[in-house]
């Protein structure tokens, strides 16, 4: 069985972001990024699977990003993934177009199951996963918190507004993971060292057939700073006499 | 925008409250907007709709239960036939899954959580929050129709008419609908308490509580004598402590209640991104660093479990 994992790098969220000099796009030069956290648990989900019910199962990482990106792929590597493909593109990209991209590859690769990402904490878009299921006509299982194999698919727990849903999807399918799916492994230094070994393919949108058509136009950033001062108060009877003034508590 | 279709979100019994944010944001946009509700046996649900538009129906057993692949088979077919430009829903888990996978079979022109917007030269711009909500970004959508989630917080429902709407019911041809999903069951927690999107006054708990039981007393009794619903920081939820319908956040739900208690919350950005915008924030912490204060307008240095108790005596003596 193959198993996909997108990978999307993100700016990490423990730094404090500016933006570009027309304020279109935060400003890359200064940035760090990471594995987005999400798909760390999406691959880690899939060495799971190879650990337990698929010991043959091969875990090929995809990301859409520029040449540096490969840094951010091998993380996935590290943690033990067996191949990694590199989808060049510069600049910004929407999930349509991650999506159709993404479709190109797994009609190249053929996978059993996509497990990914449910949002990318930079975009925070939720999107891909749903797109990419609903062009490829596979079943979607959004948000999930525990995968189980049965004899014809997958029976999956997700996590909703309302409570946690139990659901059956045949395979193949697309499964975005929520933050309770498991914890990710850290890449230990002799994985990681593994890992500058393992192949890294590199390709292109074009190489694919596919050229992005843009569905989101960004026009400015703006960035958010708090707006408030803060009052100390002293006493719980202080707290509540300001939250009365306030006219918010009777 | 000529003619826009919403999708109205419920449990099989009534409507989310919430739903109402999309209708409000749809009216702002549009003269000619369209109620969509799927489901089996919608009469009573239709009716409540039909105070706000006029509804469509896909009313069918093998509609029963909100599952992505039909249901959004379903949605794209009607969004077709009713030549709708705009189709629009409130952000909610059930959004993101079943409208993001309609706006995957309609071409992908989407944008999720959708906070405020405008018309320029013709053109509707859009507000969105990025990057845990550090980012506010503008953006237009190319290509049609476009498919917005709207935050609930952001948008209000609109009056109730008072003759209602008509309703109409849609064919569903069963034979056509994809059948890859079973549904097996829901395990839905039901507190007495109102959903953390749809309250006026939230009172959220984080770390300092030890368990569920605490939580409860401490938060949960606040909450009671206030007439709040609670949330929580994912930190409770990863520890089991809360379900996770109560967390706030980037990866929790958007609220921006008229009052947000934060009780024992850091404030880590993933977690401001879920409440900086509400009307007015306090927050008790023994840490009088804490980047929470940042975030707040009204703040108590200290033990959560000593004055907790006190503002829930004051109160229930008031
Ligand atoms: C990809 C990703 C997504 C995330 N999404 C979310 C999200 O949607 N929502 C979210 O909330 N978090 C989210 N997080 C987690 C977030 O980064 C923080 O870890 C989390 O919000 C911390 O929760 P907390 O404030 O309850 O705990 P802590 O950060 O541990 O803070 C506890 C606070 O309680 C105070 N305290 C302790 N005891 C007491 C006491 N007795 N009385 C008074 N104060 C006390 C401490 O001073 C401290 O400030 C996400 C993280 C990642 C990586
Ligand atoms: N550029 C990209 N490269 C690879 N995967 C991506 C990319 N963008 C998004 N994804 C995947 O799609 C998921 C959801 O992203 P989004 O819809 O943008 O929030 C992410 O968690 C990734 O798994």
């Amino acid at each position: 069985m193959k198993i996909l994992v997108p990978c999307k790098r993100v700016p990490d969220p423990d730094q404090k972001l500016r933006l570009n000099a027309d304020a279109t796009d935060i400003d890359g030069s200064a940035v760090t990024y990471i594995l987005n956290p999400f798909d760390a648990i999406a691959v880690e989900e899939a060495l799971r699977i190879r650990e337990t019910a698929h010991p043959e199962a091969e875990i090929i990482a995809v990301s859409i990003a520029p040449a540096e990106g490969e840094t951010d792929l091998r993380t996935a590597l590290a943690m033990g993934a067996d191949r990694a493909l590199l989808i060049e593109h510069e600049g910004q990209i929407d999930p349509w177009n991650v999506a159709r991209i993404l479709a190109a590859v797994i009609h190249q690769e053929k996978p059993a199951l996509i497990l990914m990402g449910k949002q990318a904490v930079d975009d925070d878009a939720n999107q891909v996963g749903q797109f990419l299921a609903a062009q490829l006509g596979w079943p979607q299982a959004t948000f999930v918190s525990k995968i189980e194999f049965t004899t014809d698919g997958l029976r999956i727990h997700r996590e909703t507004d309302i409570g946690i849903e139990i659901i059956h999807v045949t395979l193949p399918a697309v499964v975005t993971a929520d933050l309770r799916l498991n914890e990710p492994r850290y890449a230990s230094l002799p994985s990681i060292l593994k890992a500058k070994k393992k192949p890294t393919e590199h390709s292109t949108p074009a190489k694919l057939g596919i050229k992005p058509e843009p569905r989101i136009r960004l026009l400015g950033m703006e960035l958010i700073d708090s707006q408030r001062t803060c009052e100390k108060v002293t006493t719980a009877t202080d707290l509540l006499d300001r939250l009365r003034e306030s006219e918010v508590i009777e | 925008m000529n003619k826009v279709l919403v999708l109205l979100e419920h449990d099989g019994t009534t409507l989310r409250p919430s739903s109402g944010s999309a209708i409000g944001f749809a009216r702002e946009l549009s003269d000619e907007v369209t109620a969509l509700l799927l489901g089996e046996d919608l009469g009573a649900i239709a009716a409540e709709a039909a105070k706000y538009a006029p509804v469509l129906t896909a009313d069918h057993e093998s509609l029963s239960q909100n599952v992505a692949d039909r249901w959004a088979h379903v949605i794209t077919e009607v969004a077709r036939s009713q030549n709708a430009e705009l189709i629009v829903a409130t952000s909610t888990t059930w959004a993101k899954d079943i409208v993001g996978r309609s706006a995957g079979l309609l071409g992908g022109a989407m944008a999720s959580d959708v906070t405020d917007h405008e018309i320029t030269d013709g053109q509707l711009r859009l507000r969105r929050p990025m990057f845990a909500g550090a980012v506010n970004a503008t953006l237009i959508l190319e290509g049609s129709p476009k498919i917005i989630t709207v935050c609930p917080s952001a948008y209000n429902a609109p009056k109730p008419a008072d003759i209602p709407f008509l309703i109409e019911t849609l064919s569903v041809d069963a034979s056509t609908l994809p059948s890859a999903t079973r549904f097996e069951s829901l395990d839905c927690k039901k507190g007495a308490r109102p959903d953390v999107t749809e309250a006026h006054i939230v009172v959220s708990g984080g770390r300092a509580f030890k368990n569920a039981e605490d939580f409860e007393k401490y938060v949960g009794g606040l909450a009671d004598q206030l007439g709040a619903a609670t949330g929580s920081s994912r930190a409770l939820v990863d520890a089991g402590i809360t379900p996770n319908s109560l967390q706030v956040g980037q990866t929790g739900k958007i609220v921006a209640p008229e009052l947000y208690l934060a009780l024992g919350i850091s404030g880590a950005v993933q977690h401001l991104a879920g409440m900086k915008n509400s009307r007015v924030i306090a927050a008790i912490n023994q840490d009088p660093d804490a980047p929470i204060f940042e975030f707040a307008d009204y703040g108590l240095v200290g033990d959560v479990y000593k004055e907790v108790p006190r503002l829930i005596e004051e109160l229930n003596g008031s």
